[in-house]
């Protein structure tokens, strides 16, 4: 395959320059995803419609006609948008999400959708209506998920940046596991509007990148208060490429304690043990702090993303967009149909405990119950962010397991998103950084370190993450 | 809470999903295991806490009312698998009389 080789303020620098056309990166880019066979990171690209895009990008633009790859769940003006379901497979867009338009406006050229977990529902990569991707650092490992496509294609060298969205873990997870950049914004700080929901008080769209440099380049091109999203949040814009190269001097940074758990697997411990002492040389104080209600994360978080997910997907009904069964006897085994041909095995497990944890008489012990213990989760990090200014931990509790390993033990996947679930559900932004690697069994697997910093603290974020060197 | 066995099949009905035999014996286990894993939720006291709908507290917001620009009916109509007369086409709802 031919990679891209250079990051995205690279490609800027030497556009800028007049080394490279954006007509000329674009064919490059193009080429690269018509060559990435092995991984199968994307679904589908559109040559011509970045081409024409190329052809009028202006060099001096924030992200001077630079092709990003983009999740299949984000819509983009004339392509499809097929959230790597069969439900979608006939859909084209009719608009762009305002991320897209904003990062179009910002002079970014939207280049391939990226594989991914059906709906955004897995943290494998492995749920997908057009197959599974592959992790380009260890061909045998899963990418990640569910932004498998975004991780992977930017890994892989056959996209400079991309677009993923996270909803408990889906932008940092991945990074993580293919040793990249990821970085999931506040809640409301990038609009949703455009992003095909999965759980609408948890999704958020963020870069996925090679560096931090680049995220915060991306990050500042698609943020902004948007009036069609009616969660976005009118805050002032952070001015993230000035938080790089900016020292961490007296910088106070929590480790919770129920971070440290026997649960990870020593080459994560490792990681963070090492960047602990990094941040420590840098003039960083490294403080305990605790998370008391850490363990009810992972039970908060199915019970309220696929609550939500159950309301959010009775869209698809085959009346108005999507697929449509073919000989609908009538109304309703047109609906049960389409659904039950239209929908993966995630998909329809997840639709159905949403529907049972919502159903009557079940409301106030499940649904009511997950919202409130969300609340102390919100008040741990309350607390914390009292004490510190920036909370580090692990990403993922593992490296990449191997393909095919979580197949049989669903609970168990759910579990290994201990660590970047209370992200999402208290809106806080989060970024995973690589951190190392553990070799098992004569493959190299990434390992991703992960900050969280107060709403709209993003620039922190940047800040940690430049210090380090990412 | 002791949860009475979920009935998967009348799940799926309100859920408006077909599910095969395989499908709905495969959920029942999956179900049961997830169910019984998020009841420990109960353990966590939370009396007086008020349930978190949202990240960040939102509030109504009021927009000018004045006409802007939205899809087209073409656009909206443009990934209907079935269309008659600008409108969205359906199997009979309503029973002849």
């Amino acid at each position: 395959m031919t990679p891209l080789t250079g990051t995205l303020a690279e490609w800027r620098t030497r556009l800028r320059a007049g080394e490279v056309s954006p007509t000329e990166l674009v064919n490059l880019a193009a080429d690269a995803i018509e060559a990435e066979q092995s991984f199968n990171s994307f679904i589908s690209f559109d040559r011509e419609a970045a081409l024409e895009l190329a052809a009028k990008a202006d060099v001096q633009s924030p992200l001077a006609g630079i092709p990003i790859a983009v999740k299949d769940n984000i819509n983009v003006l004339g392509q499809p948008t097929r959230c790597a379901s069969k439900i979608l497979a006939p859909y084209v867009s009719p608009y762009d999400a305002t991320s897209v338009s904003l990062m179009k406006q910002a002079g970014g050229i939207p280049l391939g959708r990226t594989n991914m977990d059906e709906f955004a529902m897995g943290a494998s990569g492995e749920n997908s209506a057009y197959g599974l991707t592959r992790n380009p650092k260890a061909p045998e490992h899963i990418p990640g998920g569910s932004s498998s496509g975004s991780a992977a294609s930017v890994a892989a060298g056959a996209a400079i940046a991309s677009l993923g969205s996270d909803t408990g873990g889906s932008i940092r997870q991945p990074a993580s596991h293919c040793g990249i950049v990821g970085l999931k914004p506040t809640y409301g700080r990038v609009s949703r509007f455009g992003l095909v929901a999965f759980a609408s008080s948890l999704d958020q769209i963020g870069p996925m990148t090679q560096t931090v440099e680049d995220a915060a380049i991306l990050l500042q091109a698609i943020s902004g208060f948007d009036p069609k999203d009616s969660t976005s949040i009118n805050h002032p814009l952070g001015q993230y490429e000035s938080a790089l190269d900016k020292d961490i001097k007296g910088l106070r940074i929590g480790v919770p304690k129920e971070y440290i758990s026997k649960g990870n697997d020593p080459a994560v411990a490792q990681a963070v043990e090492q960047s602990i002492k990094q941040l420590q040389s840098l003039g960083a104080e490294i403080i305990e702090v605790s998370l008391p209600h850490s363990e009810a994360v992972v039970a908060a978080y199915y019970i309220i993303a696929c609550a939500e997910a159950s309301s959010n997907l009775s869209r698809f009904d085959g009346i108005r967009y999507g697929k449509r069964t073919d000989n609908p006897q009538d109304i309703l085994s047109l609906y049960t149909q389409t659904r039950e041909e239209g929908f993966g095995p995630e998909v329809k497990r997840r639709i159905i405990l949403g529907t049972y944890v919502l159903s009557s008489g079940y409301y106030d012990a499940y649904y009511a119950q997950a919202q409130k213990v969300r609340t102390l989760v919100q008040n741990d990090f309350a607390k914390a962010f009292g004490e510190v200014d920036l909370i580090l931990g692990p990403t993922s509790p593992t490296p990449a397991p191997k393909i095919g390993a979580g197949k049989l033990d669903h609970l168990q996947t759910y579990l290994a998103d201990i660590y970047t679930i209370p992200a999402n559900l208290t809106g806080l932004p989060g970024i995973s950084l690589p951190m190392g690697q553990s070799n098992v069994g004569g493959a190299n697997l990434p390992i991703g370190i992960q900050f969280l910093a107060p709403h709209f603290r993003e620039d922190l974020l940047i800040q940690v993450g430049s210090a380090l060197g990412k | 809470m002791n949860h009475p066995k979920i009935d998967v099949a009348y799940i799926a009905k309100l859920a408006r999903i077909n599910l095969n035999e395989e499908e709905t014996t495969q959920f029942t286990q999956d179900l049961e295991k997830v169910i019984s894993y998020v009841t420990t939720l109960e353990a966590y006291d939370v009396t007086g806490i008020e349930p978190m709908y949202h990240p960040l507290p939102s509030m109504d917001v009021l927009r000018e009312d004045v006409v802007g620009e939205s899809l087209t009916q073409e656009a909206a109509l443009s990934n209907a698998p079935q269309q008659a007369q600008g409108q969205f086409r359906t199997p009979k709802v309503v029973e002849s009389a």
